[in-house]
């Protein structure tokens, strides 16, 4: 067989369904062999417009199946856009193999047409990545990025092709097993720490369990759900982790962090165990390190070593996958539980609620002006029965998504945490319907992050993805505006989008429905005009551009100082000349 | 032993790791990639062709450096790291200098060059090439010593160390290392 050939045979193997990719003449000779792969459906190619969205399509297949996503790219310009998606993954631990086409090896480091130093640049922003100069190593080479992929913790592993190695004939040897000696990740706890942390939960008086990502990949929701029946331990979720615990469930708080509910961080701060679950004490949940928290025992459990007492104490640390480590430390709970905890907990819930009275998640409401939160609201309402897949862009729409969407299951949110990269809306909503299309899929994107990727509009349309994509238009870049309002004096610089095209118009020049709403009575019968549309829709919510995105914990500020909304209760003559800016063209 | 964990110090680390292409780079980018200055480093295939030791000096602080060992072990091509600082280690350092030396000057340099158990590799009518191999400290005190003559050139290798006695790398590390290669080969340490 040739290079390419193995390259196709080796991804079968795997069980590798479909590929996002765009070609390029380094990487011809994989398409070439992809070409009969598709005859024989063996596999699904599924064509970007812009490398990185490729990458993010990927990202968001791994996250929403649990599988490894596959990209393929060509050499050099290919290579550097698709860093961006490889950085992303790696923050946000997504397992995906990335595929990139080089020069012939004769060729490398003679500033040839269309080279990079393809792994060099992207060594720092992967798991690992390797450059192919055999073609016998192709196959192994093939199997272990697939295997460092998707184990431990997952994340972005680069595989770097060279145009001659794809041409050259080899033999195909699939290995059965591999083995790194210098890699095995740990996945069963220590039993003795995990016997401790249960002591330590049914000591507790105000635990709280703050679970991220690494629950999702571990798909450790069964088991994370068990612990907090178990003992009644209120549930809070990282930007990541929303759905890893049922968002309508009585023991959810929610979303905590720079933007969570005040309930939900007061809840959090006064806790006397933080039981953290696949979660990386990252500097947007915990603000000022040191008024973090202050009478908590802390225990980890995280895949991990790295990410453990990295920023802050840990009194119990346990390496291993949330799922094993989970269903042991339930046992270990159901054979010490002795009741004792009740009462305490009782007393717990009653300062929770009260809490939550006292300062809800809530905005002003407005018959004038959309009001960005309701637009979002209204389509989780009319969608809970229907458990959508839902894929955020990045910005202030991303904060109140994560805010007021509710999401019950594991892997039906999509969203770019860590990297926040703008862009990766559209394209991750791409991929998660690639991934499921059986599912209802919406994206909710703000009007500066679509413009980013907006060319991937022609791929929903070629792979006929019935998406609903909205987008939160408020005319601007709204989270810097935001902090450019309240840290900047208002100084608003390079955040002006009321320059722009015709969003609705433009998704009717793609070949989707583009659809408008500008006044808060629009709202609904205009999200219930997509989701009965059968194909996809584009739709333009024009909503008001002073809004921001609150509570909010200012960058470096300890959490208790979070800031409430702004105090502002404006005259109706005011949102209505306000909402009168905004009838479109 | 009271350790202030924000006190900088030098850190002396050596790391087996797969001997491949790139994972040098990958090693230094974590030190760099944290805006860290690597002082020295010193790479050589051990026994074991397919392994490679590296012997790295850097300064940061004890909290720095214990993430940075942590993040060492992540690599999937790092196979053991040790940090030997704290440890009853032996290190050696090699330099090659060479010194202008006058004719009045001469006989001082060889002197010197005899109390440090040097080496001449090289003569010339108005100077010496020195070979000395020693630690850190008998290095600094030769170039001390030697900097009144006038020194030309000075090439420094970076510092090898390993443990003392047989507490690191030890024989249940070594015979573990062996099950993992199928083959009962050494690593690149007294067997």
């Amino acid at each position: 067989m040739t290079g390419a050939q193995i390259f196709c045979e080796s991804l079968k193997r795997e069980g590798v369904e479909v590929i996002f990719g765009l070609p390029g003449e380094a990487v011809l000779p994989a398409y070439d062999a992809l070409f009969d792969s598709l005859n024989r459906k063996e596999l699904r190619h599924v064509l970007a417009r812009q490398e990185a969205a490729a990458g993010h399509a990927a990202e968001a297949y791994a996250r929403v199946t649990g599988k490894v996503g596959v990209c393929l790219v060509t050499s050099g310009p290919a290579c550097t856009n698709l860093v961006t998606a490889l950085a992303d993954a790696q923050v946000d631990s997504m397992p995906i193999v990335a595929f990139t086409g080089q020069v012939p090896t004769h060729l490398i480091g003679n500033d040839a047409f269309q080279e990079a130093d393809n792994v060099g640049i992207c060594r720092s922003c992967t798991k690992h990545n390797y450059l192919v100069k055999d073609v016998k190593e192709l196959a192994p080479i093939i199997k272990e990025a697939f295997y460092i992929a998707r184990s431990g913790r997952p994340g972005p592993v680069h595989v770097d092709l060279p145009k001659d190695i794809l041409l050259k004939q080899g033999e195909f040897a699939y290995p059965e097993k591999i083995f790194l000696r210098s890699y095995n990740p740990t996945v069963e706890g220590h039993p003795g720490q995990i016997k401790k942390a249960a002591q330590a939960i049914l000591k507790a008086r105000k635990p709280i369990l703050y679970v991220g990502g690494g629950v999702i990949n571990a798909d450790a929701a069964p088991e994370l759900r068990e612990l907090a029946e178990l003992a009644q331990i209120p549930v809070t979720m990282t930007l990541m982790g929303i759905g890893a615990f049922p968002g309508d469930h009585p023991l959810s708080l929610g979303m905590l962090g720079m933007h969570g509910a005040w309930y939900t961080n007061t809840a959090v701060i006064n806790t006397d165990l933080l039981i953290a679950v696949g979660a990386r004490f990252d500097n947007r949940v915990t603000g000022k390190l040191d008024a973090w928290c202050p009478e908590a025992e802390v225990i980890h459990i995280d895949i991990d070593p790295t990410s453990i007492a990295r920023n802050f104490h840990v009194e119990i640390p346990i390496v291993g996958d949330a799922k094993h480590v989970l269903a042991r430390l339930n046992k270990d709970l159901r054979q010490l539980d002795d009741g004792s905890w009740k009462e305490s907990r009782e007393a717990w819930w009653q300062q929770i609620k009260a809490w939550k009275a006292q300062h809800p998640l809530t905005y002003e409401r407005s018959d004038e002006i959309i009001k960005p939160q309701f637009v979002i609201q209204e389509a989780s309402r009319l969608t809970s029965h229907l458990d959508p897949i839902v894929a955020t862009d990045v910005g202030q729409h991303q904060m109140w998504a994560g805010q007021y969407f509710i999401v019950n299951k594991p892997r039906h949110w999509v969203t770019s945490g860590g990297l926040g990269t703008m862009g990766y809306g559209l394209p991750a909503a791409i991929g998660a319907q690639v991934a499921r299309p059986d599912k209802l899929v919406i994206a909710l994107l703000g009007d500066g992050s679509f413009q980013m990727n907006m060319q991937e509009l022609s791929t929903v349309v070629e792979e006929r993805l019935p998406l609903k994509i909205a987008i939160v238009n408020n005319l601007a870049h709204g989270m810097v505006r935001q902090w450019q309002e309240l840290f900047y004096n208002r100084r608003f610089i390079g955040i002006d989008l009321s320059v722009r095209p015709d969003y609705a118009k433009l998704a009717e020049a793609f070949g989707i429905l583009g659809l408008r709403a500008t006044k808060p009575s629009e709202v609904t019968p205009t999200w219930e005009r997509a989701l009965a549309h059968p194909g996809p829709v584009l739709i333009d919510f024009a909503v008001d551009p002073e809004e921001a995105c609150f509570p909010m914990v200012p960058a470096g500020a300890a959490v208790k100082d979070m800031v409430l909304a702004k105090p502002k209760s404006e005259k109706p003559e005011e949102a209505k000349a306000r909402a009168a800016k905004l009838t479109g063209f | 032993m009271p350790l202030d964990l924000s006190e900088v110090r030098r850190y002396t680390i050596a790391i087996l790791v797969e001997n491949r292409f790139g994972v040098l780079s990958r090693v230094s980018g974590l030190f760099s990639g944290r805006g860290y200055n690597i002082d020295s480093l010193s790479v050589a295939e051990t026994l074991d062709p397919t392994v490679a030791r590296m012997t790295i000096v850097a300064r940061a602080t004890q909290l720095v450096i214990e993430q940075l060992v942590k993040q060492l072990h992540k690599l999937i091509d790092v196979i053991k790291v040790i940090d030997l600082t704290d440890e009853e280690h032996v290190s050696r350092e090699m330099l090659l200098l060479r010194v202008g030396a006058a004719p009045a000057t001469r006989a001082e340099i060889l002197r010197i060059a005899d109390i440090f158990r040097a080496k001449i590799v090289d003569v010339t009518p108005l100077s010496y090439t020195l070979e000395v191999t020693g630690d850190e400290s008998k290095i600094s005190a030769i170039v001390e010593l030697l900097r009144p003559f006038g020194i030309q050139e000075v090439v420094r290798t970076g510092k090898v160390a390993i443990a003392r006695g047989s507490k690191i790398l030890s024989r249940k590390d070594q015979t573990k290392l062996q099950q993992l290669q199928g083959a009962p080969r050494a690593v690149g340490y007294d067997s």
